[in-house]
């Protein structure tokens, strides 16, 4: 593979990891997450401090854990919190990190970014592999098990979950952790792309947004379609970017519009509506 | 023996008080009645017993034989589900992504600690069994009935394995004929040994079917006494029964 695939192709399973693991919390529950690019950048910044001293999947575990942990402190006070104001609070969130990452440095450490060690694409695009394999196979054991049926319980009647004996809180919280999990890793990795770093493109908001429309975009009632909205997604904005630098949020936004108003399932609705019909047809011929 | 009781009851919103200062004893293996007028605090008081609301003032204790007495306020729903009451919605509250089987399935998994898939399936299909469910089993929940969504919210909190249930107008909406059926499973739930506190304005049934009747009228208590009490008694009648 030549180095511009492996990066793309980094990308792009950063970006299902990402989907994915929005969705795993996000799509039962129906707490919309708008902290993704806090766990994303705490893992970033885990690099940061220590990518001089370990390994990279050691780096991605430890960068999973602050953001686990992270997440279980921060659900633990805000999942209480309900519908519209949950999304506000976390996307807060992000800001609050980064200002108060911004202050530490500026404080204490007086520089403003860092140097972050560089490691090969090819050892890059590996860790993320595995990452991505891992987290699908976590997903597909969650929603086999009683945790997973407690999640579903929770989003859709939350006092009902409650009053069968199901600890709403713990299950919410936990699963907003493992998913977290997932960002903190992520992050660990994609920062070793980037030479330098600072608190506005560690914490960058859009790491918040293009999980959910990427979530959106492919159906969220199965597993395949945030990956295969993290995918085109991917590949749509490398393509528009190299293409029309200049139209490409437009494009972007009108593409977006068009799948929430015509295809509200995404595009994995669409599949399986056109499987549906395609069956029909036969059984009719 | 007093298998529940309530001390000193008080919730209030913003400035309006919906339960206030309510005491109640819940005797081992009766059914009690709750009625009142709408707003009354009926469903308020359901609301503190299983901890859906936070209590402003007052305890509720829970005696059982083995554990003794224990203050059940200020605990969780979940924890209050497993210490052994269970409650039905006034609106069914069943999960409609699931099948029939599995909205009952979870609730024994969940509602009973440390049980296994296996016992949780056996205990799903008793419960299936005694509620009359079976006929209902291949549709889906938003495809069924009122009577049978009734019926299926009775069938999640008896998979729980209560030894308290509180019924929140199961009644409500139901035709006369699906009403006898919802007496006689009441009846046969109470048979089994479960103690019921039942909330509802299907009169007939109130009267023939509960052995005490507690009346709540602006958040207050009203009056308490058995059925011919209840009807014979003035006050009641003023707010409540009608001349």
């Amino acid at each position: 593979m030549s180095q511009y695939t492996v990066v793309l192709l980094s990308s792009i399973i950063m970006y299902i990891v990402l989907a994915v693991s929005w969705t795993m919390f996000s799509a039962p529950t129906g707490y919309v997450s708008l902290a993704t690019a806090a766990f994303f950048g705490a893992g970033i910044y885990t690099t940061a401090f220590l990518g001089e001293f370990i390994p990279l999947p050691l780096l991605m575990l430890v960068g999973g854990i602050v953001s686990f942990v992270l997440a279980f402190l921060v659900g633990a006070i805000t999942l209480r919190l309900r519908g519209v104001y949950f999304t506000i609070f976390t996307f807060g969130l992000v800001e609050l990190l980064k200002n108060l990452v911004l202050w530490f440095e500026i404080k204490f450490t007086h520089v403003r970014g860092r140097f972050v060690v560089s490691i090969d694409h090819t050892t890059v695009f590996w860790s993320l592999l595995v990452l991505l394999a891992l987290l699908l196979v976590a997903v597909a054991l969650i929603k086999r098990s009683r945790f997973g049926r407690a999640l579903q319980a929770v989003g859709e009647s939350e006092d009902a979950a409650a009053h069968i004996g199901v600890n709403t809180t713990l299950v919410k919280v936990t699963a907003f952790a493992v998913s977290a999990f997932a960002a903190g890793a992520a992050g660990a990795a994609m920062a070793t792309r980037w030479s330098y770093i600072d608190p506005g493109i560690a914490f960058n908001s859009l790491m918040s947004f293009m999980p959910v429309l990427m979530a959106i975009f492919g159906g969220m009632r199965k597993t395949a379609g945030p990956v295969i909205g993290a995918i085109l997604f991917a590949y749509l904005e490398e393509l528009l970017i190299t293409r029309f630098p200049s139209l490409y949020m437009i494009i972007f936004g009108a593409i977006m519009v068009g799948v929430i108003l015509f295809l509200p399932d995404g595009i994995m609705g669409l599949v399986t509506k056109l499987t549906r019909r395609g069956a029909k047809t036969l059984e009719h011929s | 023996m007093n298998i529940l009781e309530g001390h000193g009851l008080t919730k209030a919103f913003g400035g309006r008080v919906a339960v206030d200062n309510v005491d109640f004893t819940l005797a081992e293996g009766e059914i009690l009645g709750l009625i009142g007028p709408n707003g009354a605090g009926k469903t308020t008081l359901f609301n503190l017993i299983s901890g859906a609301l936070s209590i402003d003032a007052g305890t509720v204790t829970l005696t059982d034989s083995d554990a003794g007495t224990r203050r059940v306020s200020g605990l969780k729903p979940h924890k209050i589900c497993h210490l052994g009451i269970a409650r039905t919605f006034q609106a069914a509250k069943n999960f409609p992504g699931m099948s029939l089987y599995d909205n009952i399935l979870s609730s024994a998994q969940f509602g009973n600690k440390h049980i296994s898939d296996k016992d949780a399936k056996a205990k799903t299909d008793k419960v299936i069994e005694f509620t009359g469910l079976e006929p209902l089993m291949d549709k889906s929940v938003k495809d069924i009935p009122l009577a049978g969504q009734k019926r299926l919210e009775v069938a999640r909190a008896l998979a729980t394995n209560p030894s308290i249930l509180l019924l929140d107008e199961v009644m409500a909406g139901l035709n006369p004929s699906e009403v006898e059926e919802s007496m006689r499973l009441v009846t046969k739930i109470n048979e089994s040994g479960i103690t019921i506190i039942m909330i509802e304005h299907v009169m007939k049934a109130i009267m023939s079917i509960c052995g005490r009747i507690l009346v709540l009228h602006h958040g207050q208590k009203l009056a308490e006494g058995s059925p011919e009490e209840i009807s014979s008694d003035k006050s009641v009648i003023e707010v409540y029964l009608g001349g």
